[in-house]
């Protein structure tokens, strides 16, 4: 499968010197053409800063402080993401990688029209099509999300909650990007409508041929409409699967603990099942693996150092990688 | 439009608290001091004049205070606001249709400048945050904390005088009389430029710092983020999404500080010797001329009420979550 | 608390709001002369018999500014108590209680705050004679506390949703008990600044009423400035006249908006104008801390050539 986008080592900090909070660390994953990857970790494990961190959108104090994130265009040399000057990076933003923002409530700018927010997209981007092309093309992304063109005119506040999460999501293809990334798209909404919008999402995405990058703190969402899975533990992906092998076989404690756990509906904040405890304070991370203090299967070399995302020392470890002392050569066992 | 009928309706409220208050301010007052002034003119005063006096000051005690209070919104109604003694004979409301366009234009033209320019400037110093713009704040604040009839009084000592461009006093050249022809109003014009800047320099800081604050509260919303990574112009995002939205608070902001800011411009005018209803207000005070306070009381509360109705107005048209549902 | 102090804007204002308290309390006793005696030097420029100059009667400039300083800080203080207590009640209950109340007190302040301030005191002061400082604190106390109650209840209302207030009711614990101990403390910045501003209006209002000529007992600045205008201080260049009264006015209100900046960057530190919004990238470069374009520190080299993009490229 060729990559579309290839994230190696990225790092984000939130504020300077002494007291950032590294959010996101040393992450590598690559995502392929076609493929729905999901991204899965409790709140506050750094999943949006990484999301966001991609294309530069992070407000201050967010910086980041190393890594690459590679694009690999159609037909072209790879270039860094990261790399591009200001003009360059806002003309790749939205054609090339969309996102649904978490908070899809207020991602509409309340004083314009719903037509008004899909054009101008199109005019920033597409300076040469006409007014009537414009307002064509939005007409049509809005019927393939489900809603009716006559809403075209409307204002945010008259739209329900799905109906604008379904607008954000036909915003996003409006450029057919090559990248899609949607940041719980469905914690605001109902379970019904959750289900129904990820299943045309699936299905657009089959018909417009994009990848998507899916974040969830809802493990069972992902092992339904991924791919893959990375999960996400103290700004590091601790485990990155194809999604049954995570579903059938987790090697991470922490994904296990996820995957037993029935995340409350409208995501907030609850004690994973059988793994006590909160999610780690960045500020004051635990040496060694970051999840020592609340790992159930902790042993010898868990508080000392820190287990590097690798393949498995499993017989079906190929095409699987996981950070954990269980499932790599432990240095107390040499 | 029901929130436009709800503002009404709270504004023709105002108003009628407005004028109960100044029904019932000299009526609890121990000692008439209307009644030794009406003494004083005694012979000089027609009947109904008196008659009329006596209705808005509740001089006859022999009536009960409804009767009072039925008789004063009658004669409220009618536009009499009694007889001035300041310029005596001629009725209050006669001096206030003298002096209140004077205000009007004055007021009106410099608070819609400063609050326009303020906001632009707030908009880049909330936008850019560290830049230029910044350096303007500690400037504004300073020029914020000066009363503004001081900073008149400065005005004319530093840029006025018999040799200077700017006349340190009056509405117009005294050798002219009001008119609407090319002598009259570029005089009119000389005359209202220093008022005005020192207008618009004391309350400009209050509009750059606030929409600066709104800009900053506005930069975070998720909104801003998506125009961002649409990869809109800087310029749109700034305006059409960040300012825009940040204006909402600064426009209703503009309709309630209005009474604060009258207060204030109204000194300008008496530094100024300017003939608005602050100048005419102070002649009133020195001269104890109850009729013709009470009487620009009330007329500057209906022109703030009118003003913040457009104020409302403009609110309405702005935002689209005020408009009827669809 | 601490860290409060620590911003340098509060800390200017403070210590500079405490000078003015300073001489509010012993200006009368170290003032050089008896403010309204009467001299033979008229209209004299800055010497040092009269360091601030002397009025049409002889009277000493200086004297006055010490003196006035006393009633200047009086009054806005006790202006600024009442007007709080009062914006407390009324804001507080209002969104807290919600409803009827809520609507009712809603109008109410709404109506206080549209009728202009400053006219209305006017004819007030005006119709009674011979105001103390006491009454006039009062009266404007009682004008201009809606500002307040507005800022107030609708904190209240965002902090009565928020789950510590939700628990406390569920536990069924007092109204009198849930306001005092759990929403007051959290309101602390809110009324602090607005008793702040109001501080500064009641200043302003108090010299403005003196400048006018309503008020007339006794000195403070806007009596200092009253006579200065009415007796032609500009005509004759006597800036010493007006000058340092106005500047007081001006300096105390810069300490007391510096007090409030302090407290709003405080309350959200977003506000704070922005600190260090310049860094280093390893490569030497320096970049800006901007919403929209999050600065990247190190990394690879930059890439030789800018890709063609698909919207140059079309
Ligand atoms: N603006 C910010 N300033 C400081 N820290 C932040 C900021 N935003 C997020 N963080 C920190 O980064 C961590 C990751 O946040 P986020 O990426 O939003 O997590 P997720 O999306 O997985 O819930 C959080 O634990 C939070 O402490
Ligand atoms: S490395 Fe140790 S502490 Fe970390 S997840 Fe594996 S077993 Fe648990
Ligand atoms: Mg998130």
């Amino acid at each position: 499968m060729e990559p579309v986008l290839d994230i190696r080592n990225l790092n984000v900090d939130y504020g300077l010197g002494d007291k950032a909070v590294h959010a996101v660390r040393d992450v590598s994953l690559t995502l392929h053409r076609g493929e729905v990857l999901g991204l899965a970790g409790e709140s506050g494990s750094g999943k949006s800063t990484l999301a966001y961190g991609l294309t530069r959108l992070l407000a201050p104090p967010g910086v980041i402080t190393g890594g690459e994130v590679i694009y690999h265009p159609p037909d072209d040399e790879p270039y860094d993401v990261l790399g591009l000057s200001d003009r360059a990076l806002r003309q790749f933003r939205w054609a090339e990688t969309a996102i649904v923002f978490q908070g899809a409530m207020n991602s509409l700018n309340p004083v314009h029209k719903v037509s008004t927010q899909l054009t101008d997209v199109l005019k920033a981007h597409e300076p040469r099509m006409s007014d009537h092309a414009r307002k064509a093309r939005a007409r049509e992304m809005l019927k393939l999300v489900g809603i009716s063109p006559d809403r075209m005119d409307a204002y945010p506040h008259q739209l329900s909650g799905g109906m604008r999460q379904r607008v954000m999501i036909g915003m996003a293809l409006i450029l057919r990007p090559r990248v899609v990334i949607m940041d719980e798209p469905t914690t605001a909404l109902d379970v019904v409508m959750q289900r129904q919008i990820l299943g045309q999402l699936i299905e657009l995405r089959e018909r417009l041929g994009f990848s998507v990058i899916f974040i969830t703190h809802d493990l069972s969402l992902l092992v339904e409409f991924s791919n893959r899975i990375a999960i996400m533990y103290g700004g590091r992906i601790v485990e990155e699967a194809p999604a049954a092998t995570i579903y059938r076989d987790a090697l991470h404690p922490y994904s296990k603990g996820l995957l037993s756990s029935f995340p409350a509906l409208r995501g907030a904040r609850r004690e994973l099942a059988g793994i006590p405890g909160s999610p780690p304070d960045l500020a004051g991370m635990p040496a060694g693996c970051s999840f020592h203090p609340r790992c159930p299967r902790a042993f010898e070399p868990c508080a000392g150092e820190i287990p590097v995302l690798g393949r498995p020392d499993t017989p079906d470890g190929a095409g699987r990688s996981v950070a954990c002392w269980l499932s790599h050569p432990h240095p107390g066992a040499r | 439009m029901k929130y436009f009928l709800q503002r009404m309706g709270f504004y023709l409220f105002t108003a009628w608290a407005a004028i109960t208050l100044n029904f019932f301010i000299p009526r609890l007052v121990p000692g008439d001091p209307v009644q030794s002034l009406i003494a004083k003119y005694q012979g000089q005063l027609s009947t109904k004049s008196i008659a009329s006096l006596y209705v808005l000051f509740g001089l006859d005690k022999h009536q009960s205070l409804w009767t009072q209070y039925v008789d004063y919104w009658k004669q409220i109604f009618h536009g009499d606001l009694g007889l001035s003694f300041t310029f005596f004979p001629a009725p209050v409301s006669q001096v206030i249709g003298q002096a209140l366009p004077w205000t009007v234009l004055l007021v009106g033209i410099t608070t819609i400048i400063s609050f326009t320019l303020g906001t632009g400037l707030g908009v880049l110093a909330g936008w850019r945050r560290g830049s230029w713009a910044d350096g303007l704040l500690p400037v504004t604040t300073f020029f914020s904390s000066v009363p503004y009839f001081w900073l008149g009084i400065l005005a004319i000592y530093l840029l006025a005088g018999p040799d200077s461009f700017f006349p340190s006093s009056g509405g117009f050249d005294s050798e002219l009389v009001p008119a609407w022809d090319q002598y009259f109003i570029p005089s009119a014009i000389q005359h209202s430029l220093l008022p005005a800047l020192t207008i618009l320099i004391s309350s400009v800081s209050g509009w750059i710092l606030s929409m600066r604050n709104m800009m900053v509260t506005v930069s975070s919303e998720d909104y801003i983020t998506v125009a961002h990574a649409k990869g809109l112009p800087e310029r749109r995002v700034a305006l059409s999404y960040a300012a825009r939205n940040a204006l909402l608070p600064s426009v209703s902001g503009f309709a309630l500080a209005l009474g604060f800011i009258v207060g204030g411009t109204l000194l300008v005018e008496i530094v100024f010797s300017y003939p608005g209803l602050g100048f005419t207000l102070l002649q009133a005070v020195g001269a104890k001329d109850y009729p013709l306070m009470q009487g620009i009381f009330l007329i500057i509360t209906i022109a703030v009420l009118v003003a913040n109705l457009l104020a409302d107005v403009a609110y309405l048209l702005l935002d689209p979550r005020t408009r009827k549902e669809g | 608390m601490k860290s409060f102090l620590r911003n340098g804007k509060a800390t200017a204002g403070l210590a500079i709001l405490g000078v003015y308290l300073l001489f509010a309390i012993i200006g009368p006793w170290i003032a050089p002369y008896d403010p309204s005696a009467r001299g033979n030097d008229l209209v004299k420029g800055p010497s040092a018999a009269h360091w601030l100059g002397t009025t049409h009667l002889g009277q000493d400039v200086l004297s006055q500014l010490l003196v006035g300083t006393r009633s200047v800080v009086y009054v806005g203080f006790l202006a600024a108590i009442i007007a709080t207590v009062l914006s407390v009640l009324v804001g507080v209950a209002a969104g807290y209680l919600g409803g009827k109340t809520d609507d009712t007190l809603s109008v109410f302040t709404n109506v206080v705050l549209v009728i202009p301030a400053v006219p209305l005191m006017i004819i007030i002061t005006s119709t009674l004679n011979d105001v103390s400082d006491t009454l006039i604190a009062v009266i404007i106390g009682l004008t201009c506390w809606s500002w307040n109650a507005r800022v107030l209840r609708a904190q209240t209302l965002s902090l009565r949703r928020r789950d510590f207030v939700e628990a406390a009711r569920a536990s069924g614990e007092r109204t009198w008990r849930i306001i005092g101990f759990e929403l007051l403390p959290n309101l602390t910045a809110v009324i602090a600044s607005g008793f702040v501003g109001t501080v500064i209006f009641a200043v302003l209002s108090e010299i403005t009423l003196a400048f006018i000529g309503v008020v007339n007992n006794g000195w403070n600045w806007g009596t200092i400035l009253f006579w200065a205008q009415g007796q032609q201080a500009l005509g004759q260049d006597a800036w010493w006249w007006f000058v340092p009264a106005g500047l007081a006015i001006a300096v105390l209100g810069m300490a007391l908006a510096l007090i409030n900046f302090g407290i709003d960057e405080f309350v959200s530190p977003r506000l704070r104008s922005a600190g260090k919004t310049k860094l280093r990238t390893a490569r030497g470069r320096t970049v800006r801390m901007r919403i929209g374009f999050t600065p990247v520190l190190g990394g690879a080299p930059p890439p030789a050539k800018e890709p063609a993009l698909a919207g140059e490229a079309k």
